[in-house]
């Protein structure tokens, strides 16, 4: 790779980074250090310069506070990457895989005429050319592909790389114009969910059920249990289809591919679509009546039995002991 | 209105994928697709359901399913035509497995075809199930210079403008957007629609546009497609309650994941 510099784009909330901005940093970090480049970021947004100036370990980051940047205006956001892409002539654009990272990595994808290879759980450099391991068909198998040209277009998929925030040196805070407002696409409403839950793909522990919870009013069961565990409750697709949960809360093939570092699984008999969406997580739990049930091919650890005793159990042994 | 819906041919959800045998003593480089049972992409579905609704809704437009793919491809876009769609054009390209072009071949190729034609509302599934990249919609905007927003929800079309609602870093945003304008659609924005006899009769009869895509040098070479990795087995912790404090015990000693 002979391309000079790493850019990452780093996601804010709240003014601090959000978790998976920090494990995209971190591996963005490592590619500059093995190819031997800097590393350079882009931050938006009310705040940004002074997150930026307390970044270690990074070289130049370019800022723009516009209000602009309160709400996702994507062809603007796009253009001030592109442009920092050009001024640190980056030979790689690495950020998360979160929505925001999907949609912008296309974007400034277009606009420097490259691909994205999108979703990585593994990034390296071989032979000079930057490699990525990639999950695709729900992770029921894993690409691996190479850049033949810069630069490279990389989002990454959270909860998989550590978080990183270290380095040395300061960096310097550089502006970076704004550019025009696009009129053909402004956001005229932007509302703030009541209370902000964590996204699955970002969730650490997840509890999520199936057919087998038997109506949406017994989610309490793993509310509760999730609420014990500071876990995020997901749900298999039958469930979401029946509209017992959101769309937003599924986890399988067309839903959420999820890599928590504990996934329990109750009353999910495990469809393929959903063994695919969850198989990556680190430990698996399943509880289910059927002992014969698939999700238990995947699973660590089993308990066949009636979630509707089990649960309530856990939950109490959980307490109990600290959890 | 005009509406051009982009779909992909892809394995169904329900298939077993195993990458092919390698060649030449390479790795597997793609899927074995014999036994194999492929329809549209779910959220391409999606899409292609909103864009007869948006049409219906309005009392006049027309719906014209794009796909890029080889001799395949025709059947899904017989699908899509027999779905309500109008129109069909049938892009041609090596893609026999669903991996064989890269993003920014498809987007290139895509871009290619409708700059030349003429549309209000551009369409597309949030992602293709099988290669998963999420760009294809966007990326194909972006080179068409047509705004676009993601993963969405609700579109509304009001006083020659369109508005779409999505969902971003956690909140619900919406976007107005001056036509033309393109999005990709997620689960939720409309229902798919299964097809009458007499649509799928009628499907017959209407015509597939067929045009050679031009494909750009890739970016991306692929080296090798693998199976995941395989899990360490697991263990039944026992039955019932009984079993409750022994889980626990191993998921903090043995595990540490709480």
């Amino acid at each position: 790779m002979d391309g000079k510099s790493i850019l990452v784009y780093l996601e804010a909330r709240d003014g601090r980074l959000r978790k998976p901005a920090i494990e995209a940093l971190g591996v963005a970090r490592r590619l500059a250090r093995e190819s031997g480049g800097d590393l350079n970021a882009v931050l938006l947004g009310g705040g940004a310069g002074s997150l930026a100036s307390g970044l270690r370990g990074v070289r130049r980051v370019f800022v723009d506070e516009s209000d602009l940047f309160g709400s996702f205006h994507l062809t603007e956001t796009a253009r001030v990457v592109a442009e920092a892409a050009r001024q640190s002539q980056a030979s790689a654009f690495l950020l998360a895989a979160t929505a925001v990272g999907r949609e912008l990595a296309g974007a400034v994808a277009a606009d420097l005429r490259t691909c994205v290879a999108a979703d990585a759980i593994a990034v390296s450099l071989e032979g000079g050319a930057i490699t990525v391991k990639r999950p695709v068909y729900a992770g029921k198998a894993i690409l691996t592909v190479r850049f033949r040209r810069l630069p490279a277009v990389i989002t990454l998929r959270p909860n998989v790389f550590p978080p990183e925030e270290g380095g040395d040196g300061g960096a310097e805070v550089v502006g970076i114009k704004t550019p025009p407002p696009e009129p053909r696409a402004r956001v005229v409403e932007s509302v703030e969910p009541e209370a902000r839950r964590q996204d699955l793909t970002e969730a650490d522990i997840i509890v999520s059920g199936g057919r087998g919870l038997k109506g949406p009013e017994n989610f309490v069961l793993l509310e509760k249990l999730a609420a014990t565990l500071g876990a995020v409750v997901g749900a298999s697709r039958a469930v979401c289809d029946a509209g017992w949960r959101p769309h937003s809360d599924q986890v399988g093939q067309t839903g959420k591919t999820v890599s928590p570092r504990l996934y329990i699984a109750c009353g999910i008999s495990g469809a393929i679509q959903h063994l695919a969406g969850m198989s990556s997580s680190k430990c698996i739990v399943a509880i289910n009546k059927d002992p014969n049930a698939p999700i238990f091919q995947v699973a660590d650890y089993g308990i066949v039995g009636d979630l509707f005793e089990v649960v309530p159990a856990l939950d109490a042994e959980l307490r109990k002991a600290g959890g | 209105m005009k509406i051009y819906v982009c779909v992909k041919r892809v394995p169904h959800t329900a298939a077993r994928i195993r990458p092919a045998p390698g060649e030449g003593g390479f790795p597997s480089r793609s899927i074995q697709t014999d036994g194999i049972e492929f329809t549209i992409s779910p959220y391409d579905e999606i899409a292609l359901a909103e864009a007869v609704r948006l049409k219906e809704a309005a009392g006049a437009g027309e719906v014209t399913a794009v796909s890029l793919g080889d001799d395949s491809s025709a059947v899904i876009l017989r699908a899509a035509l027999a779905a309500g769609a109008d129109a069909a054009i049938h892009l041609v390209a090596p893609l026999p497995a669903g991996l064989e072009l890269d993003g920014y071949q498809v987007a290139t190729a895509l871009a290619g075809l409708l700059r030349e034609r003429d549309f209000d509302l551009l369409l597309f599934g949030r992602l293709a199930v099988d290669d998963q990249s999420s760009q294809i919609g966007t990326m194909t905007a972006r080179l068409l210079g047509v705004p676009s927003v993601a993963e969405v929800v609700k579109v509304e079309p009001r006083d020659g403008r369109v508005r779409f609602h999505h969902l971003i870093d956690g909140r619900v945003e919406v976007v107005d957007c001056g036509l033309p304008a393109a999005a990709t659609a997620r689960k939720g924005l409309a229902e798919p629609r299964y097809p009458s006899i007499k649509q799928i009769l009628t499907a017959k009869k209407k015509p597939i546009e067929t045009i050679a895509a031009s494909i750009v040098e890739p970016v991306l070479e692929v080296v090798a497609l693998e199976p995941p990795p395989p899990r360490r087995p697991g263990k039944i912790v026992g039955e019932g309650v009984a079993a409750v404090p022994e889980l626990v015990r191993l998921l903090r000693q043995e595990a540490k994941v709480i």
